[in-house]
């Protein structure tokens, strides 16, 4: 055993350092670290960034224009971002579609799909959940229909996040309704200018609009965009959702959301000395910061193994579940950390232009929201009830 | 023992609840939170038609209650539909704090906040208190024939919309002394105070409030000066009693959303109660619920007697309520999914406001550590 890193990792390490501290703009920095309320323009200058140098798609092998990076190389570049205050890879083209296109697409959709997303010629969206079909994503009921060449799509998508900026959305549509609800699913890409398509907002509980509802009447949609085979659209689903529900562990977010918590902690007064030191709050953050270098270790062996050709399966379920709940723990200790001022709700203080006197101390602002925020992660990517179905079946053989 | 309610507390239940879920529809009530005052006046006087303040206050001031099982039943049923109206800060804190250590011309202002036309805040804590009562550095100065305030509240409750506010003030001793505090009662508008007014998470609003030279006279102070701490700790002591109760209504509306959404919502062929690992959860959800409701009776019957014997049921309520409140909420939003997300839905307006009443006179941590030290002392 050797945990420690390879000289040519620690090497990486500060390659990464290096280009932070040169291409990320410090008021891109300060606004994520603010929690501000980012744009799609911020987004965009970020991928931009990254793709100039080559690494946007770590997910990517380099004949696709990705950076083919070990386990290991993209686990220290993602954390060395967060750290940094970079904003997040917009997960969608770059780590969902991506790598099912590389598996599962046609020559002539990846040549012309692939450098889109690269230059941010196309921003993709998500369309799997719908009202009906959650957790039982299986039973989704969007419907595909043949006509020449043509597929005629009918029905709903929801929850789908940053839709209202998305040119595109790969959707899994019902193209056999006479089998077992699997065998009938098929993944189509979407132009959502396409007439038929509407987009409505979703509200969330924290006053936000990050995710959307997308409505199809009789859209019409090329055959070429059909990805792989027809009814076999549940197959790439899977594989793409492994990708998905391994970034939502978010050791790099834990690990930054830990430094905030210990900053703020540092700040905050109980009885005119610093909460850090109370032994009560002091002791809530150690037991956190105790699960979180597990965690990272749990994580770490399994990108590891992953490396030397492993493939994380069950892994992944039990890194979202143990994640998740830190990343949760961590934003509830921050709350908690403002006492009376976690109350003030100033949305227009997250707005980059925002010029007034924060209420209260400066960072208290964003903190309410985003614990609120952080309900998601344990609901989406599949919920940790599904994770923990995944697991006991898989791993347990319950 | 007698755990049921009184007659006329059932009644005075029954007329509220009906009148909320006929006039306070979710809908409205977001829209009232949304707007820009953050309360409706109509529906305000409405609730002191209702006799909803004077139920908190005692007959001596013109009330018809005042008791412990008096606040909690108004507060569990306005938890219920997660009112936004200054209840709270008018008739549980500023009125309670004039009823109890008011001068007859204070008091005599009763009567108009009883009525629904007087709107009150008690603006106690501030930047650096956190949840100590005692950490007060506001200064009142003792000139000719008045006093002069100096200083800075945090977090008032109604702050920016109340016509009179209660502030406490440092006025001997240092730092966070129990001793030397002085409360005084302030025109809103008085020169030298300014507001600064916005909304809250969970709905209401709140302000920060500076006073710089503020000169009131020697009428303004209430009760004895210097020996204001007794009056503040029992007016948060009903404070905490009424958030309690206002949790256990919006808790058991959480609980019962979630459990008929496990009814109802349907995955895998089946409606989501059918899984096991959610019936228990509901189960939890109960079984801390009704700790919570039991604890919060407790201290509603121990509102009159000693310090300790009272604080200390507060403190184990307020501990428990905050247990309990995270639970609830954080639960019946993940038991929802996505739908439990959502700004339209009415579930998660009932999570936000559970979840901020922890940040209201103590959260559990400090109660959890405030009944050690209680029960360590006695
Ligand atoms: C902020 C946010 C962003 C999202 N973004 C996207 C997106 O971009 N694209 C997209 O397609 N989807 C997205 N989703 C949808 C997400 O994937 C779904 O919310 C999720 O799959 C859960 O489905 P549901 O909301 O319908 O809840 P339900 O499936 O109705 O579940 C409700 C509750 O029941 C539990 N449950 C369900 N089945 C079982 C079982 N068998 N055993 C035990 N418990 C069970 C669940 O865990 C949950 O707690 C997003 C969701 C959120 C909240």
């Amino acid at each position: 055993m050797d945990m420690n890193f390879t000289p040519e990792e620690i090497a990486f390490r500060d390659e990464v350092r290096g280009f932070l501290k040169d291409k990320l703009p410090e008021a891109l920095a300060a606004k994520v670290k603010g929690g501000k309320r980012l744009l799609k323009a911020d987004y965009e200058l970020w991928h931009k960034r990254l793709n100039e140098r080559g690494w946007l798609a770590w997910h990517w092998p380099v004949e696709q224009g990705g950076t083919g990076w070990t386990p290991i190389e993209k686990h220290i570049f993602e954390e060395e971002c967060v750290a940094a205050g970079a904003p997040r890879v917009v997960p969608f083209g770059l780590n969902m579609l991506g790598p099912v296109l590389i598996k599962f697409g046609s020559d002539e959709q990846r040549a012309h799909y692939l450098p889109r997303i690269l230059n941010g010629d196309d921003w993709w969206c998500q369309g799997y959940s719908e009202p009906g079909s959650g957790s039982d994503l299986a039973s989704l009921k969007t419907k595909a229909v043949r006509d020449g060449d043509h597929y005629v799509v009918n029905g709903q998508k929801t929850w789908t996040t940053l839709g209202h900026f998305a040119d595109w959305i790969f959707c899994l549509v019902r193209t056999d309704s006479d089998c077992k609800p699997q065998q009938g699913i098929s993944f189509l890409l979407i132009d959502m200018k396409t007439p038929g398509i509407t987009v409505r907002p979703i509200v969330t509980l924290d006053g936000e609009h990050e995710v959307n509802e997308v409505f199809f009447e009789d859209v019409r949609v090329p055959i070429g965009n059909l990805v792989g085979e027809e009814n076999k659209g549940w197959t790439y689903a899977k594989y793409l959702l492994t990708y998905e529900r391994t970034g939502i562990a978010g050791v790099a977010f834990a690990k930054s959301g830990l430094a905030h918590l210990k900053q703020v902690a540092a700040k905050q007064m109980k009885g005119r000395k610093p909460l850090a030191q109370d032994p009560l709050f002091a002791s809530r953050v150690a037991q956190v910061e105790i699960d979180l270098m597990a965690m990272e270790t749990f994580n770490l062996r399994t990108v590891s193994a992953a490396q030397h050709g492993g493939v994380p399966g069950v892994e992944s379920s039990m890194l979202k579940i143990k994640g998740t709940e830190i990343r949760q723990e961590i934003t509830d200790l921050l709350r908690r950390a403002l006492g009376p001022y976690a109350a003030p709700f100033v949305p227009e203080g997250l707005d980059e232009g925002y010029n007034e006197p924060p209420i209260g101390p400066d960072y208290a602002n964003p903190v309410a929201s985003q614990y609120f925020n952080m309900r998601k992660v344990s609901i989406y990517g599949g919920s940790n009830e599904i994770q923990k179905n995944i697991v006991a079946k898989m791993m347990l053989g319950l | 023992m007698d755990f049921n309610l009184s007659d006329d507390r059932r009644m005075l239940k029954e007329s509220l609840s009906r009148f909320l879920q006929d006039r306070y529809g979710f809908e409205t009530r977001n829209e009232i939170a949304g707007s820009e005052q953050g309360f409706s006046r109509e529906l305000w006087t409405q609730m002191a038609e209702l006799g909803l303040i004077g139920a908190m206050l005692p007959e001596e001031v013109g009330g018809f209650g005042g008791e412990g099982f008096d606040v909690m039943t108004v507060m569990e049923e306005l938890g219920r539909a997660i009112v936004v109206e200054p209840v709270l800060p008018t008739a549980v804190l500023g009125a309670g704090v004039l009823a109890d250590a008011g001068s007859n011309s204070q008091k005599a202002l009763l009567e108009k906040v009883i009525s629904g036309e007087l709107l009150l805040a008690f603006a106690h804590g501030e930047p650096q208190s956190r949840y100590s009562l005692s950490d007060i550095t506001c200064q009142a100065e003792k000139t000719d024939d008045n006093w002069v305030l100096d200083g800075q509240k945090a977090v008032v409750l109604n702050g920016d919309t109340a016509d009179k506010i209660i502030v406490s003030a440092r006025t001997s001793g240092t730092d966070d002394e129990e001793d030397g505090l002085t409360l005084f009662l302030i025109d809103a508008d008085a020169r030298g105070v300014s507001r600064r007014g916005y909304a809250t998470v969970d709905g209401g609003r709140a302000a920060e409030i500076t006073l710089e030279d503020v000169a009131v006279g020697v009428d303004a102070v209430i009760g004895e000066p210097g020996k204001a701490f007794p009056v503040i700790e029992e007016a948060i002591g009903r404070g905490i009693l009424a958030v309690c109760a206002e949790a256990l209504g919006a808790m058991d509306v959480a609980k019962d959303m979630t459990l008929e959404f496990l009814q109802t919502r349907k995955q895998f062929g089946v409606p989501l109660g059918k899984f096991q690992v959610l019936q228990h959860r509901m189960v939890e959800m109960c079984l801390e619920i009704e700790q919570a409701r039991s604890a919060t009776i407790l201290a509603a019957g121990r509102m009159k007697e000693d310090r300790a014997t009272r604080e200390t049921a507060l403190s184990a309520a307020k501990n428990l309520v905050g247990r309990s409140a995270r639970l609830v909420a954080e639960e019946s939003i993940q038991m929802h999914g996505g739908i439990g997300m959502t700004w339209e839905y009415a579930l998660p307006h009932f999570a936000k406001r559970l979840t901020m009443i922890d940040h209201l006179f103590g959260d559990a941590d400090h109660h959890l550590e405030r009944f050690a030290a209680l029960s360590q002392a006695s």
